[in-house]
């Protein structure tokens, strides 16, 4: 930065505030939300001038780290248990960076405060950064860690697989409907301010106690960008609730933020952090504790309450509820446990839990070994072929969950299942806020009022409907989720890489086929539907089959 | 504290919770098994666009997906007219296989994307020649402010601005400061609003990077006009705002500007309009053509430094990235004469308005006390420029370049 201070030099550049006189731009994306009263917020200051070479300086030592960790041999020290759960997370999330970044330009028209724009096309920098990064990070596991499967692939197992998906919500739901939903409160407000704590912050931290201080060393490097995005979030809320009519709109687009977050952030972070480490020292924070401090106290009680007083409706029960999820129904557990019976799906390895990991749950989590002890017995006895199929095909008290149709996470809390009939299909949901998110909030009316502009929620968006039917050993080769040797799965159930431990499409092939419980459910004739509802909703915990009736 | 209490102390104390590194051997080539080799440790999901892949492809390509490839479940969110993803039809350019069908995937259909043939479209065939992503970007436009804030520095220790003569000091508080006020329409409302519209993760990450540019030289030349009021009494920081809004030299430019932002849902056509047309008719006529032409005889050395950046940001990148988008759209196997028809539409379109503004812009060759070359012949230079890269690009050059 020159001699001119960043206050002058940020009050000098205001003066490039444009009012059109000739031609208004293009309205491509619009909103419900209207700006008539709003009063202009000022995002973070931050001029171009001192931004690069500040991000010059955080790339220096991103990669001056990179160069150490390689002649230091850091993946000497790596733990395999945590890396194979990169090759998922690293293949999601240079998508909804850059999806970030193309989510920006929607809100230039939407909101009318130019200078809220600079610092949306900053932030709109910062994500190709983040993207680029990344997917660069990713490449460096791929060209040192012991097993590349899966990092080599990567992008297109996470467009083939069923979590990629799941994913994706986190870039589609930044690119389309509703310019301010997507753009704003999905993106900024509840993503970046909220969940990036987890992703960005507690998960790094994890993966430094795992012999990994790559990830750490780029994602903090990340996560020093996030404060200029929240910024903007801020200010654009504070404009947004100056206008009452938003006040409905707002209440909406939290609650389905909050949730979809909270369904899909939790689930794979979560897993990450509890299922993905060899750290088991017992005074280190379990992910229900990291949660109760990111989430809970730093976003809920000190972000969102405080706005109570502008008029926005908090979602006190949602967050209540997710709290309930995490730490009294296991929903955590029953998701890393779930990635687990479907690892033939997958295109990682997934080690099983070890009696230490046992005694660590139990401390972290009282009760956990009955729900949860037998199932990891079973799958460490099952996990390398020996003349048995994979776990899903074993009788070890699971059943096979339904796919919710909006966060697209199985129906994992059995007890909260709920399905609704939708334009002559019957949906399963995971719960009763995803059911409303996909039949009342993403609709062109909300409450009575118009929403022309909010977006829908299409696709096939259970994937195993779409291999219905199918042998197993041709829907992982559809998938490309195989081996240099063309049959060696690219998933496996543990961490050997012997050879003769390792599944092969030739034991797929023997496998049942895949079936689809959405299908089957919509081939039942409405009693069969009510029968398999209530019986659903019995089930559990652990996908243990409802207990026989008295 | 005695010398034993302290040992005892520290004998005593107790050990510390922290995670314990352990020797995993978890590092490249540790085992032989399938994929395990060196051959396997690349991106194995796209094809380079030449023999080996690059850093640049790695990092960009297919990061984001098209349903014509492996997306197995489709695009899951939708705009309300049913629009989701990236739709083809935000430009009237084609490139080769649009017009194919997407895959139909429903009840075990299955993925759909094993047997497809890759690049799907042609779209999906562009590289950035200047292979942008971040470490390069950060970098280069690192570069740029460092030097152009040396440059501004030496020139005040060097009490440079005392050299220039009055008339100057007013050409730049009112032309040179107008100019900002494009670049900044142009990086905002143009190339970063199109980021979204564009079809691949390559034309979105070239957008971004032009983008910035434009945002970087805008913000450049606020600043130095900060500098300006601060170093010269007679020096109105203001006056730039004024000229902009009112001068008649500017409206011509300013209606074009504004045109460029207005453009009826079609990204191509903008990014054409304005690095094809725009930027050699009425961008390099004002910055290269009358300022660095002007500056030196006005004893000013200072401002085509700025200015030059600026330049090279359009004549040495952005352009490249402009040809290797539009130059192979003209060559097409399926639509190359179709996108040559849009693209001369398009010139017959911008060319007229482009000379009109710079017609309107004459006045400000007079403004100096030493004169710049004849308006007429950086005119000349500026048609003769704009012809070569419509040349390039397999174009006719319009008729309306004659007016």
């Amino acid at each position: 930065m020159s001699r001119q201070s960043l206050a002058k030099a940020h009050q000098k550049i205001q003066e490039l505030s444009w009012e059109p006189q000739y031609h208004e731009p293009y309205m491509k994306y619009g909103t419900d939300y209207t700006f008539r009263k709003a009063s202009k917020k000022d995002p973070l200051k931050q001029v171009l001038r001192s931004y690069f070479p500040m991000q010059e300086e955080k790339d220096h030592r991103v990669y001056g780290a990179s160069d150490g960790a390689i002649r230091g041999n850091m993946f000497r020290q790596v733990q395999e248990r945590w890396l194979e759960w990169q090759k998922l997370f690293l293949s999601i999330i240079p998508l909804p960076e850059v999806s970030a970044a193309r989510s920006m330009p929607m809100l230039f028209n939407v909101v009318p405060n130019p200078e809220l724009h600079n610092g949306q096309a900053i932030q709109m920098i910062d994500e190709v950064r983040h993207s680029t990064i990344q997917q660069n990070l990713k490449r460096l596991y791929m060209n040192n860690y012991i097993d590349p499967a899966g990092f080599n692939n990567s992008l297109r197992n996470f467009h083939s697989d069923y979590c990629g998906t799941i994913g994706r919500q986190f870039a589609e739901g930044f690119i389309t409907g509703d310019a301010i939903t997507a753009a704003s409160i999905y993106l900024t407000i509840v993503a970046e301010t909220a969940f990036t704590n987890t992703l960005f912050v507690a998960m790094p931290a994890e993966a430094a106690a795992n012999g990994d201080y790559l990830l750490p060393t780029v994602f903090h490097s990340v996560q020093s960008d996030e404060s200029r995005h929240i910024s903007n979030g801020y200010a654009t809320l504070l404009m947004a609730l100056s206008d009452e009519d938003n006040r409905q709109l707002l209440e909406r687009d939290l609650r389905y933020a909050w949730w979809n977050n909270h369904r899909v952030v939790d689930a794979a972070i979560g897993t990450f952090i509890e299922y993905g480490t060899k750290d088991r020292r017992k005074d280190r924070e379990s992910y229900a504790e990291m949660w109760r401090r990111w989430i809970y106290d730093d976003y809920y009680r000190s972000y969102l309450i405080p706005l109570e007083k502008y008029g926005l409706v908090i979602p006190h029960d949602l967050i209540e509820e997710s709290w309930k999820q995490i730490w009294e129904k296991g929903y955590v557990h029953e998701v890393a446990q779930f990635f687990a019976t479907g690892w033939l799906a997958n295109y990682w390895r997934i080690d099983a839990m070890t009696d230490e990991d046992f005694e660590w749950f139990e401390y972290k989590y009282p009760g956990w070994y009955d729900k949860y002890g037998a199932w990891w017995e079973n799958y460490s006895r099952l996990a390398t072929p020996n003349g048995h199929n994979p776990i899903v095909f074993e009788d070890v008290d699971y059943v096979y969950p339904s796919r919710c149709w909006t966060c697209m996470v199985p129906c994992l809390v059995r007890e909260d299942m709920v399905m609704a009939e939708v334009d002559g299909v019957h949906r399963t949901y995971c719960h009763e806020v995803c059911r409303w998110t996909d039949v009342e909030a993403f609709r062109p009316t909300y409450q009575g009022r118009e929403t022309p502009n909010m977006g829908r929620l299409v696709g096939k968006r259970e994937w195993e409907t779409i291999y219905h039917g199918w042998n197993w050993a041709d829907v992982v080769e559809d998938m490309g989720f195989v081996r240099d040797d063309g049959k060696t799965m690219t998933a496996q159930p543990h961490l050997d890489l012997n050879p003769k431990k390792m599944w092969t499409l030739d034991h797929m092939r023997r496998c049942p086929p895949l079936q689809s419980p959405n299908v089957i459910v919509n081939e039942m004739d409405d009693a069969g539907r009510a029968a398999y509802l209530a019986d659903y909703n019995r089930q559990g915990p652990a996908g243990r089959p409802a207990p026989a009736s008295a | 504290m005695t010398t034993e209490q302290t040992a005892q102390a520290t004998t005593s104390r107790p050990e510390r919770s922290v995670p314990k590194p352990q020797f995993t051997d978890a590092e490249a080539g540790a085992q032989e098994f399938p994929d395990s080799s060196a051959s396997a440790r690349r991106y194995n999901y796209y094809k380079p666009a030449k023999r080996k892949q690059t850093h640049y492809e790695d990092v960009t390509v297919d990061v984001q997906p098209d349903p014509r490839h492996y997306l197995s479940q489709g695009w899951i969110y939708g705009f309300a007219n049913g629009e989701a993803g990236y739709p083809l039809n935000w430009t009237k350019l084609k490139a080769w296989g649009v017009d194919e069908p997407e895959p139909v995937r429903g009840i075990g259909s299955g993925g759909g994307g094993k047997d497809l043939v890759w690049p799907a479209h042609g779209w999906h065939e562009f590289r950035d020649p200047n292979e942008e992503w971040e470490m390069t970007f950060y970098r280069y436009n690192a570069n740029v402010v460092r030097q152009t804030t040396q440059n501004i520095e030496n020139a005040r220790q060097a009490k440079s601005f005392e050299q220039w003569t009055p008339n100057w000091v007013h050409f730049v508080e009112r032309n040179v400061g107008a100019w900002m006020h494009i670049e900044h329409i142009l990086g905002l409302y143009v190339f970063a609003a199109i980021n979204r519209s564009c079809p691949t993760n390559m034309h979105n990450t070239a957008m971004v990077v032009n983008s910035m540019h434009k945002i970087r030289f805008a913000q450049d030349l606020a600043l130095y006009n900060l500098t300006l009021s601060e170093e010269i009494e007679s020096f109105d920081g203001s006056a730039h705002v004024d000229a902009w809004n009112n001068d008649p030299e500017w409206q011509g430019v300013r209606k074009v500007v504004e045109a460029l932002t207005a453009v009826d849902n079609d990204w191509g056509e903008m990014a054409f309009a304005t690095n094809v047309v725009f930027e050699p008719l009425l961008g390099e006529l004002f910055r290269s053509n009358l300022v660095m032409q002007a500056a030196a005889g006005n004893g000013d050395f200072v401002t085509p430094t700025v200015i030059g950046a600026g330049e090279f940001d359009y004549s040495q990148r952005d352009l490249r990235w402009t040809h290797a988008c539009f130059g192979p759209l003209t060559e097409d196997r399926e639509f190359a004469e179709y996108n040559k028809e849009i693209m001369q539409g398009w010139l017959a379109k911008w060319v007229p308005m482009c000379i009109e503004a710079a017609r309107t812009m004459q006045p400000l060759w007079s403004q100096a006390d030493n004169k710049p070359p004849r308006f007429e012949d950086s005119l000349d230079r500026a048609k003769s420029r704009f012809a070569g890269i419509v040349a390039e690009l397999g174009l006719e050059t319009p008729k309306e370049l004659s007016l």
